[in-house]
Formats: C-alpha cells, structure tokens, sequence
C-alpha cells in the first residue's frame, strides 16, 4: 500500500466532517438533521462496536446481538415497573446483561465456536428465535414505554433547536465507548482480551485464560448493546416492543461493514456515518421513502464491499496464488 | 454395485412411502407433507451453496421471494400454467443469483453473511414500495382460471388441493434432487468443493473459482425460486408480504444445519425440521402459544447444533459405521 493509499481515507473522513460543519453553519435545517444523525449514528456504533468485539475474537457475527440489546431493555422496564427510577435500572441493566452474555457465551458458545463458523453463526440465530420468543411471553408484543430518560425539552443554540435527549444520547454512549476503550487499552484485563482475540494459541501459553477472555468478551458486547438498547428507546418515537431493535441491527452490520469488522474505530466511525448520511437523505430526498430505507442500506453495504472488501479500516490480506 | 444398493434402495424405499403417504393421511397432514416438500426444494438448494462451495447465505429467503412474486405476476398478466411459472422463477432466481453473485464474489465469510442478510431484509420492503405491480402488503394474486399443458388440465392457482399440491411439491423434489445429484457428482460437484476445501489449491488445480462460486450461487437461486413458486400455490396464488420475512431466510439456514453441510442424505430430514416442527410445537400444551413455539424451536436449533455436529447426514454416517463394524 503506497503511502497515498494510505491517506486517502482519512482525507476523506476529514472532507466530510468540514462538510457537514460548514452545512450547519449555513442552513439550521441543515443542523438539525446533522445533530439528530449523530446521535442516532452513535447507537448504531455501540451496538457496531459490539459486533466488532465478538467478530475480533470469534470471527463470528451475533445475530443475536440485537434482540439481546432488546431483552436487556426490556429488563430495564420490568425494573422500572418494580419501583426502581430510570436512572437506578440502568447501571442495574448493564450488570445484568454482562451477566448474560458471559452466561450465554458459557453455556451455548462455548461447545459450538471451535467447530466451524456456520455452526456458531446457527447457534446465534437460535438465540435470536429464542430471545424473541421469550419477552413475546413474558411482555406481550404490545407496545410499552420506559420513564423518559432525558426529559422532552429542547435546547436553542443559535437558532437551532436541540434536543435534550440527542445530547444525553450522545453522552452515554461516548461515556461508555470510552469506559470501554479504558479498559482494553490500560488495564491487565483488557491485554489480555486483546492477545487472547489476536492469538489465542500464544495467549495462552503466556498464561492468559482465553475461554474465560472470550466469554468476558460477550459480556462487554451485551453490555454495549444494552447501552444502546436503552439509548434507542430514549428517542421519545420509538417505543418499546419485541421488533425495536431488528432495524437497528441492520443498520449496525452496514457500519460494522463500513468501518471494517476488524475495527473497532471502525465500527464507531461507521455508525456515526450511517447515521448522518441516513438523516440527510431522509431530510432532503422525499424519493427514498421510509420504505426504501433498509434497501438502501443494502445497497451501501454493498457497494463499500465492493469499493473496499475490508471496509475503510480494516487490512487487506493478500493471498498470492 | 454392493455400495450402490443400500443408497438405492432407501431411495426407492422413500420414494414409495412419499407416494403413498398422500392417501392415507388427513387433509391437513396432506398439506403439511407439501410443505415440507417445498423446504425439501430450498433447503437442497442452499446445501449446494453453503454445504458444497462453502459460502453461507443468510438470505436465500429473498430468492424465494423472487421465485414467488415471478410466478404470480406471470400467473396475473399472462394467465400461465403452474408448471410454467415454476419454470420461469427457476429462470429469474437463475440470473438473480448470477446477479447478486457477481458482486458476492469480492466477501468472504462475515461479509457475505451480512450482504445476504441485507438481501432478506431489503427484498420483502420492495413491494410496499412500488405497490401498483407488485401489489403491496397484500401481495399479487394469482389468476383464477385453471390453464392446459400438454393435454393436462391444471387447476387455478387459488384452488389447488393438498393433494395436487403434494403431488406438484415432490415431483418437482425429485427432479431437482436428481438434477442436484447429476451436478454434484461430476465435475461442477468437484470444482464446488474443491473451493469449498481451498481456494488456493483450487486455483493452483486450474479450478475458476469465481466461475463456481457465481454459478453455485445462482443455482442455488434458481432452486430456492422454484419453492417459491410453490409456496405461493401454497398459500392459494397469493404473494403476502408477510411470508418472506427473515426468519424464512433463517430456517433455510436451520434446514441445512439439521440436514448436514454438504451431504444429500439428510436433506428430508432437515426440510420436516423446518416444515413440521413450529406446527407440532403449537399442539403441545403451555407452550402452544406462538411465542412459546418459538422458544422451543429455537432451544431446539441450538440443542441440535450442540449435539449434532454433522446434522442428521452425520448421524446417518455414524449409524452405518456402526452396522458395518
């Protein structure tokens, strides 16, 4: 890879981010959509990054990934339900899904990841019928709402009116990228996820426990997914019901893919991404109906692979034939 | 010969049971037994793809969406017989899969997974789209007159009887089985798995691995189109949107899993786990909900991933080696 190569793809990050600012400058309409796109693209980088941290160390995709940040959140309501303030479940919410993806990874992955890519990627979608059977059972399917997390006021800055929630939003979950990336970059835990992801056989001669790494992995891939579970339901239009999360997920696999599976900067860049291109295209191209949504996000998963098969971050790997 | 009379055998054994099954079975298990002939179709289709070239699809459910949408269309305009509407969904998913795998040919693994997925959940949102041809969340009705071939009187799409429709379902099964069969065994069979195994000693072998992948994928296609066809004749000519959700993507996926990869011999095996099972798991009390049912199914999914490692075709091969020794 020559070094203009190279270059390329941060020089273009860096055109599109003086775009955008110099669109919000110009047009408040322009803003509004930017602002409500960020917020909606850092829910789908959590839940991206989640991917991203089971693909890193399995090579497998969770298809479950949403419908688990689905049944934590609706967990967070039956908390709520039980007395507990919005703020109380949350931390709450977090610990109990760490505790179910380490459990799932222990008793459902684990027989299944040595054996073949399939049969793990078979597995997850049996927990994704199983998920969504479940809270069918236990909820209903009608529809629920959660206590707001943020309130409904707005703020107005300079003639642009922001949302509460799209800046609450917005803090969470860098909040929680950013308790995450503490962990893998500065404490012996996160070495240890990351050598065991990058070379599990050297890893554990050095002593690392890889099963367990693996299964904390899920863990910290649910939690985010519960973050950004509760993050999509504070957006006072969506409301609690068993499908909630089957669009987002969609649109977290076309930045995972974006971003390149192997990334985890990547993956948040990505959602970030999708979510501005998503709100600009709905704000100002009538053609692309609410219909035409998820197709359209077929066809830009489609042609970044096409574009760049590894996604803007990831490696390619040359195979000489 | 002796290997050969064994396999034959159990085939002919099958083929009549499949035969007789028809007339001494309820109206409903009539129906039922066609269902599971369908997903026999689709299920032997992704086998190809995923079990023989080693290429997973999440999203085969689109191709029959494709299959189905083709043959009603057909059926709506141009008043044609079923059997030409399974032939001309055979056709469309053909090129379809050429189409979509042209592009597929650049992902692998992980990648592949989420195009395809892409795939299920984009297709089924086109007709609500353009719902003036493609008759939105209604879906486009099949004509009602019966149609002729050959001499043959065929009766309309809105009136077939689960016996015909069995009939329809199993004859195309086993055309398409020995058609599958004739391809695997040759040298297209050779080349799919030898990309399957390993793409360099493939293209090291003068083995065109785009070719195959490509040609794999719309074969695949094309077989999933047909049982879309069929599923719509199924549900009497009409194209709900409905019914071509993900999860129908998902348990073709489950079907070949059941079936073991890369194997013809538990197909039927993996096409009634499919078929039979969501609507044997509503009768069964406290969990015959639909909600329950899915709970149980997937907890068996997984339960079977766990201890079937090579699916039914697996545990066939065990049980032979057990035989012989």
């Amino acid at each position: 890879m020559t070094r203009l190569e190279r270059l390329v793809v941060p020089l273009a990050l860096l055109g599109c981010a003086t775009f955008l600012l110099v669109g919000c400058l110009v047009s408040t309409n322009f803003a509004t959509f930017t602002v409500e796109g960020v917020a909606q693209g850092l829910v789908y980088g959590s839940l991206a990054l989640a991917l991203v941290l089971i693909y890193q160390a399995t090579h497998v995709i969770n298809f479950a990934q949403g419908e688990l940040a689905m049944l934590t959140t609706y967990i967070a309501y039956q908390l709520t339900q039980w007395g507990l303030s919005y703020w109380e479940a949350f931390p709450a919410t977090l610990a109990i899904a760490f505790l179910l993806g380490t459990f799932l990874q222990l008793t459902v992955i684990r027989p299944v990841q040595h054996r073949s890519v399939i049969a793990t990627v078979i597995v997850t979608v049996g927990l994704f019928t199983v998920i969504d059977g479940v809270v069918n059972w236990v909820w209903g399917g009608q529809y629920l709402t959660l206590p707001t997390a943020f309130g409904f006021g707005s703020w107005d800055v300079g003639g642009v009116l922001i949302q509460k929630f799209y800046v609450g939003t917005v803090v969470v979950v860098l909040a929680s990228l950013a308790g995450v990336s503490a962990l893998f970059r500065f404490t012996k835990l996160g070495l240890a996820m990351r050598a065991a992801a990058l070379r599990p056989a050297s890893a554990s001669l050095a002593g690392v426990r890889v099963d367990a790494m693996l299964a904390i992995g899920w863990g910290l891939a649910a939690l985010l997914g519960a973050v950004a579970g509760l993050m999509t339901d504070a957006d006072p239009v969506y409301t609690l019901n068993p499908t909630f999360m089957q669009a987002i997920l969609v649109f977290a696999f076309a930045a995972a893919a974006l971003g390149g599976l192997q990334s985890p900067v990547g993956a948040v860049v990505g959602g970030l991404a999708i979510g501005v291109l998503q709100a600009l295209v709905i704000g100002y191209v009538p053609a692309i109906t609410s219909q035409l949504q998820l197709p359209f996000a077929f066809a830009l998963i489609l042609v970044v692979l096409l574009v760049k098969p590894n996604g803007l971050f990831g490696n390619r790997q040359l195979v000489r034939v | 010969m002796r290997g050969r009379i064994l396999p034959l055998g159990s085939l002919a054994v099958l083929a009549v049971l499949l035969g007789v099954l028809p007339f001494v079975v309820s109206d409903y298990n009539t129906y039922l037994g066609a269902e599971v002939g369908i997903f026999f179709i689709a299920v032997l289709g992704l086998n190809i793809l995923t079990g023989y070239t080693g290429q997973i699809s999440i999203g085969h459910g689109a191709f029959m969406a494709i299959g189905g949408y083709t043959a009603a269309i057909l059926s709506r305009d141009h008043h044609t017989n079923l059997v030409v509407g399974m032939i001309a969904a055979f056709a469309v998913c053909f090129v379809s899969g050429l189409l979509f795998g042209l592009p597929a040919l650049r992902l692998e693994g992980a990648y592949l997974a989420l195009a395809t997925f892409a795939l299920a959940i984009s297709i089924p949102q086109l007709p609500l789209q353009w719902d003036k041809y493609l008759g939105g969340s209604t879906g486009v009705q099949s004509s009602s007159a019966p149609s002729h071939l050959l001499g043959i009187t065929f009766p309309a799409a809105t009136s077939v009887s689960n016996r015909w429709l069995y009939g329809l379902a199993w004859a195309s099964s086993a055309i398409l089985f020995v058609l599958a069969w004739l391809i695997l065994r040759g040298r297209i069979g050779r080349a799919f798995r030898s990309v399957r195994d390993n793409e360099i000693a493939a293209v090291a072998s003068g083995v065109e691995i785009g070719v195959y992948k490509t040609l794999g994928f719309a074969i695949s296609a094309a077989y999933c189109g047909v049982a879309g066809a069929l599923s719509v004749l199924a549900s009497f000519g009409s194209t709900s949107t409905g019914s071509w959700s993900v999860v129908l993507s998902l348990e073709l996926l489950i079907g070949v899993a059941v079936a073991g990869l890369g194997s013809l011999w538990g197909i039927l095996a993996g096409a009634a786990f499919v078929g039979l099972l969501p609507k044997i798991s509503t009768s069964i009390p406290v969990v015959g909900t639909d909600h329950g049912r899915d709970v149980v199914y997937g907890l068996l999914v997984i339960l079977v991933m766990l201890v079937l490692p090579g699916g039914f075709a697996g545990l066939l091969a065990r049980a032979r080696s057990l035989i012989r020794a």
